[in-house]
């Protein structure tokens, strides 16, 4: 059955605190962590983007399986920061883990949920027999107005997956999504910010999202929330996340592995592969595992995993846990220097 | 610049070298010739590992247009376990290198030419 081969995370190193944001805008940090559930975000270095990152995670993932790189014959980086406007970062992840040269290759734009549209996609290339083994990657380096309450959750980080047929850790069981024109969040052309419907990002958006797709794919497969050890949503911040996993009818130690938001923020197309990265880390054969990504937008892709005996002795170090604790803490004047936040002239 | 990059795309994103079947010495960059064997030698592109340690290093302090948001920063030879050599630089802090430090290969950005030009990728160490 198609699934995970295998997979690769990448954090950044420097973080910055929450108090260190509402310090320069004059806010309450207190008020702020609780009411957002984030603490830290992580921060790209200067020499980070969205290419560096999908390339370390694509890279962890390959090394992991041992698969040599001419097996990939698919490559999907999704991200809303891609370097380029017009050029796909996924050339650049192909020919730097040495993909095979006949590959299919795109890059993918869904807000935070086009990391596992490519999964979606490399499962059916796989199915299809198009493909031995795809890699779907979902990276960011994600962008937020100074001031906005963005700036304390947008953050930089990524995650791979090799997805094939052989030796799988964990098998797809189902897949599917729930798409819906709702304009919560969105960036025009050009703008280097993007923009937010403020309360409208809740309820219409993430919650009927996350809570339909979550909730249609538990029913067409006979599930109930009992059926699963572990339960990752897209995590835009720490209460969204908490929230619609007590609708569904999760408790808090089905979720609380995979919820990485508090300590690295929202890391978009990264941000549920993060936490369904860190479920994968401590994950044992026949658990099964509900992962539902959101992107603004907006939609949700839901998957059933199955983790397979193969697990036991596939090697997962470094965690992403272990990772998450690798910090180099920086002021905002280092923080907006490496997000481009000061005008040079 | 552009065709000149494009070309060195392979050993910079992969560290692919060269490697002299004759003598068994491992390059980069890669060669046409082997320095050693000259006529005799048998050259051929291999992958050069992504491990090494630091031979010597600098710290740039006076940096190009380019690299001045990076300042200071430090650049170093990393001998790869293969036994080449290779000039690069290190991702961490000034206080952070010593000469004999293991390292290992990473991705980054090196530059960009301009906000409309191309971005530049290539290979740096961190510490392990």
């Amino acid at each position: 059955m198609v699934g995970i081969v295998s997979y690769g995370t990448y954090i950044p190193a420097y973080r910055i605190k929450a108090e260190e944001i509402a310090r320069i805008w004059g806010e309450n940090a207190e008020s702020i962590k609780s009411g957002l559930g984030v603490y830290e975000k992580a921060v790209a270095d200067i020499d980070e983007d969205t290419a560096t990152i999908s390339v370390e995670a694509s890279r962890e993932a390959l090394k992991r399986c041992g698969i040599p790189s001419e097996e990939i014959k698919a490559v999907f980086v999704g991200s809303e920061s891609h370097p380029y406007a017009v050029k796909p970062t996924a050339t650049i992840v192909a020919e730097a883990i040495g993909a095979n040269r006949f590959c299919y290759a795109a890059d993918l734009e869904f807000a935070c949920k086009a990391g596992t549209a490519g999964m979606q996609i490399c499962v059916a290339m796989v199915k299809a027999g198009m493909i031995k083994y795809g890699l779907a990657v979902g990276a960011d380096t994600s962008q937020s107005s100074p001031g906005d309450a963005l700036e304390y959750s947008a953050a930089s980080g990524g995650a791979a997956f090799i997805i094939g047929e052989n030796e799988t850790i964990a098998e797809v069981k189902d897949t599917l999504s729930f798409t819906t024109d709702t304009p919560d969040f969105w960036r025009r052309e050009g703008m280097p910010y993007p923009s937010h419907g403020g309360r409208f990002t809740g309820e219409p958006a993430y919650f009927r999202h996350v809570y339909t797709a979550a909730k249609e794919i538990m029913k067409r497969n006979n599930l109930s929330p009992e059926d699963f050890s572990y339960a990752v949503f897209h995590m835009p911040n720490g209460k969204f996340p908490t929230r619609v996993a007590r609708m569904l009818g999760f408790s808090s130690e089905q979720i609380e592995q995979g919820l990485v938001v508090r300590r690295i923020g929202n890391t978009y197309s990264g941000s549920s592969l993060l936490g369904f990265s860190a479920v994968l880390d401590v994950a044992k054969p026949g658990e099964r595992i509900l992962l539902t990504s959101f992107g603004s937008g907006a939609g949700s892709d839901a998957f059933i995993f199955e983790v397979t005996e193969n697990i036991e002795s596939y090697p997962r170090e470094p965690k992403v846990w272990e990772k998450i604790e690798r910090a180099r803490y920086i002021d905002y004047g280092l923080y907006a220097k490496l997000r481009k936040k000061i005008r040079m002239v | 610049m552009l065709p000149r990059f494009w070309r060195k795309i392979k050993y910079r994103y992969r560290l692919v070298g060269s490697y002299c079947e004759n003598c068994g010495e491992y390059y980069h960059p890669p060669r046409n010739l082997c320095p050693k064997c000259r006529r005799k030698g048998s050259i051929k592109e291999v992958p050069l590992g992504s491990e090494g340690t630091i031979l010597s290093y600098t710290v740039v302090h006076d940096a190009p247009d380019d690299f001045k948001l990076q300042k200071p920063y430090v650049v170093g030879l990393v001998k790869l376990d293969c036994g080449a050599v290779v000039t690069a630089q290190i991702c961490c802090k000034p206080e952070e290198v010593e000469i004999g430090k293991r390292v290992r290969a990473v991705f980054r950005k090196y530059s960009e030419e301009g906000e409309d030009g191309i971005i530049y990728y290539g290979t740096k160490f961190e510490l392990i």
